[in-house]
């Protein structure tokens, strides 16, 4: 099959929509318009049932015994937002203490760091070189002040894997809420909020072949039933949890979404991580001095994370980027211009950190394009490497760390 | 974020990369920037020590795109100008012929500095020959 440029790896910040999706979404534009909060007539019945038989597929895609702890939000910041501070507000009186992980989202961080302004105390656990937080360090860092803990399902950047079933199990031994951000692991890894003790978690369509502009957030009704104070006023919608008109397409698309992915997950992963293996194993036999991020075998099928020595991740991107679009870790390809938190925390230099790309997988990608994508990227890293006087002193023998580097 | 065509040009066909020898006579090199910064630059003059002009220029870059066509650009513009010809290319002047953002001023600081260091090391070395030459 003739490969189709720009071929898209970059699948953990986006994905295409599943046509099946925008199929059933296009009718609740036109015909099926109503608002489901209209209680009197047709329409308004039309677009209550459609909601309804959507968040009844997402609750099943997580295990939700009840459809009505889900509460629809416009995707995974606001979600978030709305758990961190939600809850922050509603349990203060019990507590001002919030455990999390130094390699949240940027919405986390960012949450954290705004109530820690408004009288909150968050400790952040750091993470093991492998990516993953050690249960122990959560438990240690719990005081009688803690009302929740927040740890991300599956790392954004490396795709890791975090023992969510163990944590929960520690959440509800010390009676505290315990909120996941899921928005990379739901509909891609089996997530099941009963099994695994998770009373709160956030995630979002577009990252599992569903429209952006809509997210979900689940509420535990029962064991222990968590309250969550809402930070939109309004008309009362969700529940009293988040006001504002329901987007009804959106919310139909993110259902069907969640529906295909349940059918299709058990297949897809073992495809993709097999797409995945190759791209990895091209990679790391050709190229000297590539670094795999992250722990192998508690990642997303889809990711690969590998920091190349003496390249920076942004020339790296602007190599590849006319046909292939794919992800750095570097300062320059971030908005707050520092490199990659999240390669930094695994304890790696902040030059690997600079020197980091994300290859991220999804349904459509092909094997012609994973060899194809292999085949560019271990061009672009010889390249790069005969232009890099870090290369050119590590290959004549000089230890990078013993030359007395002038910083800006 | 778009690169200007420049930029591109400079990236994919980069001019002068390479080396030289660090003890040919006439050659000045400079090494600027840091690794965990995410970018250095090593920028080399080699100078005719009669005439006191740059006949050759090398570049190595590790760093961003902007940070490559910023060395590129370099060795290019000192190319055939004297020592003292050389130490007035200021950063604003690489800004402007590649058209680079605010957030990649740090580039052309970075390229100014390694042409600085690499006249600086040059005059260290070839500090009494540079001065006569000057003075003819």
């Amino acid at each position: 099959m003739a490969l189709k440029f720009p071929i898209f790896m970059d699948a953990q910040s986006t994905t295409p929509c599943d046509p099946r999706v925008v199929e059933a979404m296009l009718p609740y534009f036109t015909d099926k318009f109503g608002h489901p909060a209209s209680r009197n007539h047709p329409f308004g019945w039309e677009a209550e049932a459609a909601v309804d038989a959507a968040r009844g597929k997402l609750a099943r895609l997580i295990g939700a015994r009840d459809p009505k702890e889900l509460v629809f939000t416009s995707g995974g910041t606001e979600s978030i937002n709305l758990a961190l501070k939600g809850v922050a507000e509603m349990y203060r009186e019990k507590g001002n203490h919030i455990v999390t992980t130094v390699i949240e989202q940027r919405a986390s961080l960012d949450v954290c760091k705004r109530l820690e302004r408004q009288g909150f105390e968050v400790t952040s656990v750091p993470v093991q070189p492998d990516g993953l937080v050690d249960v122990e360090a959560i438990r240690a860092a719990i005081t009688d002040k803690t009302i929740l803990i927040s740890v991300m399902f599956a790392n954004n950047e490396i795709g890791t894997i975090q023992d969510i079933p163990a944590i929960g199990k520690l959440a509800k031994e010390k009676g505290i809420i315990f909120h996941t951000d899921a928005t990379q692991a739901v509909g891609k890894i089996p997530v099941d909020v009963e099994a695994m003790g998770i009373d709160v978690l956030s995630c979002t369509a577009h990252l599992i072949y569903g429209p952006k502009g809509v997210g979900a957030l689940y509420v535990r009704r029962k064991g222990p039933r968590v309250r969550i104070a809402p930070q939109m006023d309004g008309g009362g919608h969700e529940r009293g949890m988040r006001s504002g008109t329901l987007p009804v397409p959106l919310i139909v698309g993110f259902g069907r979404a969640a529906e295909v992915c349940q059918e299709s997950m058990a297949e897809e992963a073992v495809r993709l991580a097999k797409m995945r293996d190759r791209l990895q194993d091209m990679i790391l036999s050709s190229v000297d001095e590539a670094f795999l991020n992250g722990r192998p075998d508690r990642r997303l099928a889809g990711n690969l994370n590998i920091s190349f020595a003496y390249v920076e991740g942004e020339s790296v991107l602007m190599g590849l980027n006319k046909e292939t679009a794919l992800s750095s870790g570097s300062a320059c390809t971030s908005s707050t211009l520092e490199p990659s938190y999240v390669i930094a925390a695994l304890g790696a230099s902040a030059e690997l950190a600079h020197s980091s790309i994300r290859f991220s997988l999804h349904r459509f990608n092909t094997d012609e394009e994973v060899e194809y994508v292999g085949q560019r990227t271990i061009e672009v890293i010889k390249r790069l490497r005969d232009m890099s006087p870090l290369y050119e002193l590590a290959k004549e023998g000089v230890d990078l760390k013993s030359i007395k580097w002038k910083a800006e | 974020m778009a690169y200007s065509d420049k930029v591109v040009d400079h990236y994919n066909n980069p001019r002068n990369v390479g080396s030289f020898g660090k003890d040919i006579p006439g050659v000045g090199t400079g090494l600027v920037g840091a690794p965990e910064c995410g970018d250095v630059m090593k920028l080399q003059i080699r100078v005719n020590l009669e005439t006191g002009v740059i006949e050759d220029a090398r570049f190595k870059t590790f760093g961003c795109g902007s940070a490559i066509a910023s060395s590129s650009l370099a060795t290019e513009w000192l190319k055939g100008k004297t020592v003292g010809e050389a130490a007035k290319i200021k950063n604003t002047d690489i800004v402007n012929e590649l058209k680079l953002p605010p957030v990649k001023i740090h580039c052309s600081v970075l390229a100014e500095d390694a042409i600085k260091a690499a006249l600086a090391d040059y005059q260290e070395k070839h500090g009494s020959v540079a001065a006569s030459a000057a003075s003819k």
